[in-house]
């Protein structure tokens, strides 16, 4: 066979081994631009007027002083907002959602944490993700929802009056911001981890396959 | 058609990785972090060169415009700024500005007078004896930092809508304007719709009490439904005006609306 022809069954087998499909990846990488200049800038914010004992080292923020800050987390909102909106969009609509996140069964998850730890875990089947991947994925998009959400109460309390009620009041939306970011952080960089790890699957992530 | 190009039809894969990582931020890259400079990344985002600061100045700046424009388009002026009982007052509440209380203007109440300007039909200037004898309300409402932190307070004056009505100011004109007795002018602009919301009050009093020096006396603009900063005190002329003037903070890039 000519290295130049393709016959219509080999298009089909190299459709089938595409792992990602673009939009998957296009949306990955911009919400992870994204979610480093809300981090960035947001730690910036907080410095302004922490709500712990401690302050973030000014090299790991963005934007200058709070002003900055400020400009770019109400810049870069508008990035993360309308990807993250698109990704759920095109998640559901495509079935991407039901058929890779779900189900989570609680017996799933033990056993692949178990063969996780025993480093038994297989990724034979980079199409197919494993419970715990499941369970962190579909938690992380959780969180991404909930940290828009309390984003948004914050940025408007008496417009969006509803969307702070939800979390209590106005310093209790600020907490969970917090935790949000936080839980955010933690999940970047078990996630990077574990990427590099398996580095066929950021290969699948880049390239598609 | 070769095998390579065909799995992302018409992109070269050698680029197209090359431009993935490019999307991940380095960390290496101090400047990127540190602040206002240059942004390789965001070439990629805008399709433009952003080669120095101030080009990504300028683009954040006119995203703090666009936003601008959007909380003008939500802004509802009959949604009202939640109150509070009195128990859930804030004590002490906080005394914030960029300078020390013992720096704050101290201001003679006698020799003081409101000055009135712009488009309005009386622009006589107004005692404070006068300004006592309009109606008062008062509100208990939660003060909003833009820092971040907030606290809730009572205050008590006069409607700033009543007052613009009382000496005709032409409410279709785009923003008040406020100058205050700080030492190096602190002013800022409050947009009409604003100004005319119902809980928008010019402040005489704090928690029943004269408004004392450290919340600004003898008169404070209170904006429940603005960030702090748009919030004036030590309030000594107001100027009904379609001209956009800027402000203390605005000017410094402080978004502009900055309402809640
Ligand atoms: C649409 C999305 C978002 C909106 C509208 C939003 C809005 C806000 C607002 C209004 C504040 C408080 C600003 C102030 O204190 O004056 C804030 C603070 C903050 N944000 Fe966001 N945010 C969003 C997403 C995110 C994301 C994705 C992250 C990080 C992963 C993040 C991290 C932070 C942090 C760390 C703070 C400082 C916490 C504090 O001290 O209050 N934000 N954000």
């Amino acid at each position: 066979m000519a290295s130049l022809t393709v016959t219509d069954e080999q298009v089909r087998a190299i459709k089938a081994k595409v792992i990602q499909p673009a939009w998957v990846r296009v949306m990955h990488w911009v919400n992870a631009f994204a979610m480093i200049l809300m981090i960035l800038s947001g730690w910036q914010i907080y410095n302004a007027s922490p709500l712990f004992g401690f302050t973030f080292p000014r090299d790991y923020t963005l934007g200058g002083w709070l002003g900055g800050g400020l400009l770019w987390h109400f810049a870069a909102m508008w990035l993360l907002m309308l990807n993250g909106l698109a990704y759920l969009v095109t998640g559901f609509a495509t079935g991407r959602f039901a058929k890779k996140l779900f189900p989570i069964t609680p017996s799933g998850v033990l056993h692949d944490v178990r063969a996780a730890l025993t480093f038994k875990l297989g990724h034979d089947d980079l199409t197919v993700y494993n419970y715990v991947q499941r369970l962190l994925y579909a938690g992380i998009i959780a969180v991404g929802v909930l940290i828009v959400l309390t984003g948004l109460g914050m940025w408007k309390p008496v417009q969006f009056y509803y969307l702070v009620m939800l979390f209590g009041d106005y310093p209790t939306a600020r907490y969970v911001h917090f935790f949000c970011m936080a839980a955010i952080c933690a999940f970047l960089v078990i996630h990077v981890l574990l990427a590099l790890l398996v580095p066929k699957s950021l290969r699948a992530m880049i390239i598609g396959r | 058609m070769a095998k390579r190009s065909f799995l992302i039809p018409g992109v070269d894969k050698r680029l197209l990785i090359k431009d993935a990582i490019k999307t991940m931020p380095d960390f290496t890259r101090r400047r990127f972090i540190a602040g206002g400079a240059s942004l390789g990344a965001l070439t990629l985002l805008t399709g433009c060169d952003v080669v120095d600061s101030s080009s990504a100045d300028t683009l954040l700046a006119q995203v703090s415009k666009f936003n601008d424009a959007v909380q003008a388009f939500i802004f509802n002026p009959d949604a009202l700024a939640p109150t509070f009982p009195e128990s859930a007052i804030t004590k002490p509440f906080p005394f914030n500005a960029y300078y020390d209380l013992d720096d704050a203007p101290d201001v003679n109440g006698t020799d003081w007078k409101l000055e009135v300007r712009g488009l309005v039909d009386n622009k006589k200037s107004w005692t404070l004896d006068e300004l006592y004898k309009l109606p008062q309300v008062s509100q208990i409402t939660r003060h909003i930092c833009v820092e971040g932190w907030s606290a809730i307070g009572s205050w008590t004056g006069t409607p700033l809508r009543d007052f613009l009505k009382l000496i005709g100011a032409d409410t279709r004109a785009k923003y008040v304007w406020f100058q205050c007795a700080d030492k190096d002018g602190y002013n800022s602009p409050l947009d009409m719709r604003s100004a005319l919301h119902p809980q928008t009050q010019m402040t005489f009093k704090y928690a029943n009490e004269i408004l004392p020096r450290a919340y600004g006396f003898p008169m404070k603009i209170r904006v429940p439904t603005k960030l702090g900063f748009k919030n004036p005190k030590y309030v000594v002329s107001m100027e009904v005006t379609n001209e956009y003037k800027g402000g203390y903070w605005e000017d410094q890039g402080y978004n502009s609306f900055s309402g809640s």
